[in-house]
């Protein structure tokens, strides 16, 4: 939980930094911010169900659920959350390592909870 | 000649499979000296009750009320098979998921019901039970509350100390720090000799994460355990047998009383093995350790310094049949 934390205080920082550049400064160049991948949790299933990654890669994941509290764990990248209706979660992830890896729930959510999983490949 | 004998052999606790869930025989060795005499009288004072033998049971994942081809058969089978051991015995420990989840109004209740009816036919002198998160998961534990009590809690019998801990109420597989200093202060007026038998549903280690096998703060729990020398975890959760030894702790997993899963080093999926129906029970069950004749110690002579918690387990995977093979370690 303190990582995400962690991640979510480096993203608003790097909110406001873009606010008071929009002002004071040029603005900021598009390939200088990490891609955002949606992702969608629901019973019992993530959307996509597939994410490419690129090793070295600088990715935030916005997350939120559309029924009930999930959660998205992957100890080999870091990821463990909580993914709770009516906010979006985000976390920001550096793979540094190429692999498949799965992520899984680890939030019971009911009788297909062992299924919900998602697929992330980190290329080289 | 007086006879030497290992400090760590002072209490034993054994096992063997028996194909419906698992039967742990608790015996002191032997020693007649003043010390010895010394050693159970403070390990008596600390849990209440002098090392005697006994044994204990351990079933786990019955999940009533999941639509497999099973159903209620297996957890059945293994009552009886219980009740029908010569010498029954004193606990039976659930390990979790005693039922399987529903959202249909009041079957789950109903589901739970009957899981308590059928196990309350076991003619033992208690049965503890832990929850899996099929039974916990979605309600933090309510109904799981009010059919069985607490979700954990610790007791002592005849001088081993026995510790439910609840890694599945909280929804992720954690423990949680409330618990944890709970558990620090249970444990804080034993010795670090004494036997101590820890129950819950998760592995309490990094089994296979990827299926969730793990519990995320279970290193925490084993840090707190880890002065302790004697230490033997029982969990269920993974439906198939399997053994770990971290520290000085074992870490033991019975098999299921409703489906299996495979072996996690040999498959990448977390797929439940395929239901054989002309062998309905294979791999399926419960594990029995059982005493061997001539392992029962006096209990005026028993050396209380050590203990030593050994497993030698009668393995297999055909379910019931291994009742008939005797015990031997």
């Amino acid at each position: 939980m303190t990582r995400l934390w962690t991640l979510r205080v480096a993203g608003s920082g790097l909110v406001l930094a873009a606010g008071l550049l929009a002002v004071e400064g040029p603005p900021v160049r598009a390939q200088d911010e990490p891609r955002v991948i949606m992702i969608t949790a629901r019973r019992f299933e993530f959307s996509p169900n597939l994410v490419t990654l690129a090793k070295g890669e600088t990715v935030k994941l916005q997350i939120k659920s559309e029924d009930v509290t999930h959660g998205l764990f992957l100890r080999p990248l870091g990821i463990d959350a909580e993914i709770v209706p009516g906010r979006v979660t985000e976390l920001t992830v550096r793979p540094e390592t190429a692999g498949t890896y799965r992520a899984i729930c680890d939030h019971f959510c009911g009788a297909g909870h062992g299924g919900m999983k998602m697929t992330i490949i980190v290329g080289e | 000649m007086k006879k030497h004998l290992d400090r760590r052999r002072f209490l034993k606790i054994a096992g063997t499979s028996m194909g419906v869930g698992a039967l742990y025989t608790v015996w002191p060795g032997l020693g007649r000296s003043a010390e010895a005499a010394e050693l159970a009288r403070r390990l008596g004072a600390a849990t209440g009750e002098r090392p005697t033998p006994f044994s204990f049971a351990q079933l786990s994942d019955a999940h009533v009320g999941f639509d497999g081809p099973v159903g209620t058969r297996a957890l059945e089978k293994a009552v009886a098979t219980i009740n029908g051991l010569p010498r029954r015995p004193d606990l039976v420990l659930f390990t979790g998921d005693l039922t399987h989840d529903t959202e249909k109004p009041g079957e789950h209740a109903a589901r739970m019901n009957l899981f308590k009816e059928i196990s309350g036919r076991l003619q033992v002198q208690k049965i503890y039970h832990v929850p899996g998160e099929h039974d916990a998961g979605l309600d933090g534990g309510e109904l799981f509350r009010n059919v069985f009590g607490p979700t954990s809690y610790s007791f002592d019998h005849r001088g081993v100390h026995f510790i439910g801990l609840d890694n599945v109420s909280r929804a992720k597989p954690e423990v949680g720090a409330e618990q944890r200093a709970w558990l620090a202060k249970d444990l804080s007026r034993f010795h670090k000799t004494t036997p101590i038998v820890v129950f819950t549903h998760r592995p309490l280690f990094d089994l296979r994460p990827d299926w969730e096998w793990f519990t995320s703060d279970g290193d925490d729990v084993m840090n707190l355990l880890a002065p302790y020398e004697n230490v033997t975890v029982l969990y269920g959760h993974i439906h198939r047998e399997d053994h770990h030894i971290s520290g000085h702790a074992q870490h033991f997993a019975a098999r299921s009383l409703s489906f299996a899963f495979p072996d996690p080093d040999k498959v990448e999926e977390k797929k439940a093995i395929p239901f054989d129906k002309d062998q309905p029970f294979k791999n399926l069950g419960l594990r029995l350790v059982d005493r061997t004749s001539g392992a029962a110690a006096h209990a005026d002579t028993i050396r209380v310094q050590d203990v030593e918690l050994a497993m030698s387990e009668f393995s297999g995977t055909e379910g019931f049949q291994q009742l008939t093979k005797p015990a031997t370690f």
